[in-house]
């Protein structure tokens, strides 16, 4: 097969010292993803059982591990000693923001669509877990892999 | 010639005669990391399209318009499924075909922009599909093909999870990665492969969610 007709660089590939740091670091990432797997199968129950009485009993469940799964996500953040923490609060700061917007976007349809005050509780619980996840992703995965000085 | 320079950097080796994490400084005689260009990781210049689209959303569900919330759904969820099938299986491979410096020039022009359009377009296809859905009626519990929609909702549901949970965080770690001075080709070609097969996966179970939409638009 022809392809690409260059060789790597020098200097373009192999280990680095932020691969060297990979072993070090908790399991955020996986953790973050079961938390959002928790808090959408959470809101498809919900949303498959709209114009009934719904149960809230297992929503609420898996909204209550997944408030724990993300809080021991962020204790275990906290608790990284060398990481790119500059890098870091910066995409946590504008992610917040982006996720802020379109979880106000989905609550604005919840209220809009009157929904009874004890689902619209449900949902506004999931989307303040998923707003604050989905930042947690973004920015643990980009400073993961910064150098510990980078800005 | 082979593409053995494909193959190092998706395997993370080094290619032969080099040290692992050797690093002579960029265009030292022309043998260090091929220039990137200059980019911006969010392309400022498209926010306001994204505003107005993002406002024009908020407009169709506030004022409930049918087809505003049908344009807005349909078009959402056409050129989401597109761009990803086209992402994960033709764009895929052709990058995966050239030659490094020509990847990572491709990368910084297209990545910043994917990382506008993908959350736009999702915002657009899934807050104006279950308004829709509300609107005419097929949310509630007693419509006839119920169970086909809680369908829809739990491949929604998945796809939301691998494109929030893999694809985004790659397409983020990418950018960032370009923007250091010295840019680890290895981990750009894995978080690029990332990417591309999420891009690809959610792109397949789309295809499951139109097979749905069209048989519950057509009863």
């Amino acid at each position: 097969m022809t392809a690409a007709t260059d060789t790597l660089p020098p200097g373009f590939g192999g280990p680095d010292a932020e691969d060297l740091r990979q072993a070090d670091l908790p399991p955020v990432m996986p953790i973050a993803i079961a938390t959002l797997a928790l808090v959408v199968t959470g809101g498809v129950f919900v949303a498959a059982q709209y114009g009934r009485a719904a149960h809230l009993t297992v929503p609420t469940v898996l909204l209550a591990v997944a408030a724990v799964l993300l809080l021991v996500n962020a204790v275990l953040v906290a608790r990284i000693k060398a990481f790119a923490w500059p890098v870091f609060f910066r995409v946590l700061g504008w992610a917040l923001l982006a996720y802020a917007v379109i979880a106000g976007i989905l609550e604005y349809v919840f209220i809009y669509d009157h929904t009874p005050a004890r689902l619209l509780a449900l949902f506004s619980a999931m989307l303040v877990l998923f707003a604050v996840d989905v930042p947690l992703m973004l920015s643990y995965s980009v400073a993961r892999w910064q150098p510990l000085d980078a800005t | 010639m082979t593409d053995t320079a494909v193959e190092h950097v998706a395997h993370g080796e080094s290619p032969p005669g080099v040290e692992p994490g050797s690093s002579p400084p960029p265009g030292a005689g022309g043998h260090g990391p091929p220039p990137v260009p200059n980019f911006n990781i969010v392309p400022v210049r498209a926010l306001p399209i994204v505003a107005v689209v993002l406002i024009g959303l908020v407009v169709a569900i506030g004022t409930d318009n049918l087809w505003a919330l049908t344009f807005y759904h349909v078009a959402g969820g056409g050129l989401w499924t597109s761009l990803d099938l086209f992402l994960g299986l033709v764009l895929g491979p052709i990058m995966g075909s050239m030659s490094i410096p020509s990847r990572v020039e491709f990368t910084t022009k297209f990545m910043p922009k994917m990382l506008l359009i993908m959350p736009t377009l999702v915002a657009m296809t899934l807050g104006a599909g279950f308004q829709l859905a509300r609107h005419v009626g097929n949310l509630e519990a007693s419509y006839p093909h119920h169970g086909w929609l809680v369908a829809s909702m739990v491949i929604v549901g998945a796809m939301s999870v691998i494109a929030l949970g893999l694809l985004e965080p790659a397409n983020l770690a990418v950018l960032f990665e370009l923007k250091k001075p010295r840019p680890n080709g290895e981990r750009i070609g894995r978080l690029m492969k990332v990417f591309i097969y999420t891009a690809g996966i959610t792109g397949l179970l789309q295809v499951a969610t139109i097979v749905i939409m069209t048989f519950l638009a057509s009863r």
